[in-house]
């Protein structure tokens, strides 16, 4: 059933968030997981009828600038902390994907 | 520790009469953390060339002088200083060099500031300890074998150990307050929008702000005045007047009304956090102030809620870390994925991982409105609580935490308690509303003890007020 946490299955969740984790962290974080949720069942008791969910507090005024093209970093400076970057190409680069 | 000499103001000060100069300044806080920062670990970085240039230019320059001309300031490892390694604590972002200055940066240096250097914070600020840094831990100058709080615990320690006068932290869910309780500073936490993130690293992005850790309370508000506005960089740095904070120092609180959520209070705090509370009321209401019984029912769920909804938030917020545009990358992975997810498993320590996947849980297929949405509207009962408060009151008071430092080691094992450490700040996040904790005793082990008092949104200035007057009828609190 949704909302519970019995069925809850870190390998999946593991895959989901792209960590590779050994079978000890598999093991602990089934349990901390759990217990977590758990203690999260407090939130599940309380009543919101009708009450619209918080995503963040602002001015309820939304901000502008003005649409002026500015100046962005440079882009050999930003490759520079690129692993195995490319600075000449001006690329990224990564392992083969297929 | 906060004697005149110390503070921002008072350095300042010397430096405008000509008894000391920025670079003296800077020479002293750099001895100070050349004798201490070993035993206390407060600093992960220092840039002692790059503060000494810039302090001697700061001398050499004529015409106005900023009000923080000359004051070295620390900031907190996941602000970022172009060419200055930040690591959030990581070892993800353990060679890490940003291209570009945090807004704050530029808004300190631009104040008169000098940068010192980077303070040990908890793994992308998920701690309360230092203990989650991969470069820590810090140690609490009161008793090295406690921790300084977290996860802003290194800045905490560079002020209250007198490295720095000031430091900068960052607060999600008490990573300033509970560090400055713990350590015997102050620490505010501003409203959600009052200071730029722009160069902050993101944990959890609706709770996150800057905010300074000084000795005092004016230090604090004049740090703040130097940090806070909107940003172009930034869109939720909100388009509200910054009033003068400094001003708003009058000293007088009389008629103040301070609500004071008794029946939660009663619930696991230690008799001597709750001796010093009672103490700093009965202060309070010597200076004029008065109490008035408030019920905050909702933040009696708020560390679930807080971990519901910033996990969700951390979850995402982590995923840019991919081995791809900077940080760690695993050398000799085969695959794409493969390279994701093995460097993902190196850089990331444990806390770090267990809340990237509770955040990845909640917002996965089936359990999104039990968990996330439920958390989010529970969030918005927190806030009408405080709302419904403030209709009768000014400022709520409450202990920042509910025990003094504890000790390095003492609750590692066990996520839970370590994450009740911040019960008493989470809220104040969730609500997006400004708190401010100010030491308001000891105890019998010579411990400090940190007040809190949470203000309405945007309104800083009646919580430094009222900060502020108490500190002065607090007096030498370390007696």
């Amino acid at each position: 059933m949704a909302g519970t946490h019995d069925d809850i299955d870190v390998a999946r969740v593991a895959a989901l968030a792209r960590l590779e984790l050994t079978p000890e962290e598999t093991t602990l974080f089934t349990k901390q997981l759990t217990d977590i949720l758990r203690y999260a069942e407090a939130v599940q008791q309380i009543d919101t009828t009708g009450v619209p969910p918080t995503s963040h507090f602002g001015t309820g005024t939304p901000v502008w600038r003005h649409d002026d093209v500015q100046p962005s970093l440079d882009r050999d400076r930003v490759l520079t902390g690129a692993p195995g970057a490319s600075p000449r190409a001006g690329l990224f680069k990564v392992p083969k994907v297929l | 520790m906060g004697a005149p000499e110390t503070t921002a103001r008072g350095l300042r000060h010397a430096i405008q009469q000509g008894t000391t100069t920025a670079e003296a300044a800077c020479e002293a806080a750099l001895a100070r953390i050349a004798a201490t920062n070993p035993d206390l670990h407060a600093f992960h970085l220092v840039d002692a060339e790059r503060a000494l240039n810039r302090a001697r230019a700061l001398d050499r320059a004529t015409g106005p002088q900023g009000p923080l001309h000359g004051v070295p300031v620390a900031l907190k490892d996941n602000i970022t200083v172009a060419g200055m390694t930040t690591t959030a604590g990581s070892k993800m972002l353990a060679d890490y060099v940003p291209p570009y200055d945090a807004t704050v940066v530029e808004k300190l240096e631009a104040a008169g500031a000098v940068i010192i250097g980077k303070t040990i914070c908890d793994e992308f600020s998920m701690g309360s300890s230092t203990e989650n840094s991969a470069f820590g831990p810090s140690r609490n100058p009161w008793d090295p074998e406690r921790a300084p709080g977290g996860s802003s615990g290194g800045s905490a320690v560079a002020v209250a150990a007198d490295m720095t006068p000031l430091a900068l932290g960052s607060d999600t869910g008490g990573s300033i307050r509970q560090p400055a309780a713990f350590c015997g500073v102050v620490g505010l936490k501003p409203t959600y929008g009052r200071v730029s993130r722009y160069g902050l690293i993101a944990y959890a992005s609706s709770l996150d702000q800057i905010g300074p850790f000084a000795h005092t309370v004016a230090d604090a508000a004049l740090c703040l005045q130097a940090i806070s506005g909107p940003d172009p960089h930034d869109s939720t740095a909100a388009a509200v007047e910054v009033p003068d904070y400094e001003a708003a120092l009058t000293g007088d609180i009389s008629g103040l009304r301070i609500g004071v959520p008794r029946t939660w209070l009663r619930e696991g705090v230690d008799a001597e956090v709750t001796a010093a509370f009672e103490r700093s009321l009965a202060a309070l209401v010597a200076q004029g102030a008065t109490l008035h019984d408030i019920d905050l029912p909702h933040s009696r769920v708020a560390i679930p809620v807080y971990y519901l909804v910033a996990t969700a938030e951390a979850s995402s917020n982590l995923a840019r870390y991919d081995g791809v545009r900077y940080g760690l990358r695993i050398p000799d992975a085969r695959t794409l994925g493969d390279m994701y997810d093995r460097t993902r498993d190196a850089g990331f320590g444990a806390e770090v991982k267990r809340r990237i996947m509770l955040g990845t849980y909640v917002l996965s297929a089936g359990y999104y409105d039990a968990y996330y949405v439920k958390a989010q509207q529970v969030r918005t009962l927190i806030r009408r609580d405080f709302d419904q408060a403030f209709a009768t009151v000014d400022v709520v008071a409450m202990p920042t935490t509910p025990t003094a430092a504890f000790p390095l080691g003492a609750l590692n094992a066990d996520p839970i308690q370590m994450y009740l450490a911040d019960i008493f700040t989470v809220s104040a996040p969730l609500a997006g509303l400004p708190a401010i904790s100010v030491p308001c005793g000891l105890t019998r082990d010579r411990l400090p003890i940190g007040l809190q008092l949470t203000g309405k949104a945007w309104d800083e200035a009646t919580l430094l007020r009222a900060a502020d007057a108490f500190e002065q009828a607090i007096g030498d609190w370390r007696g």
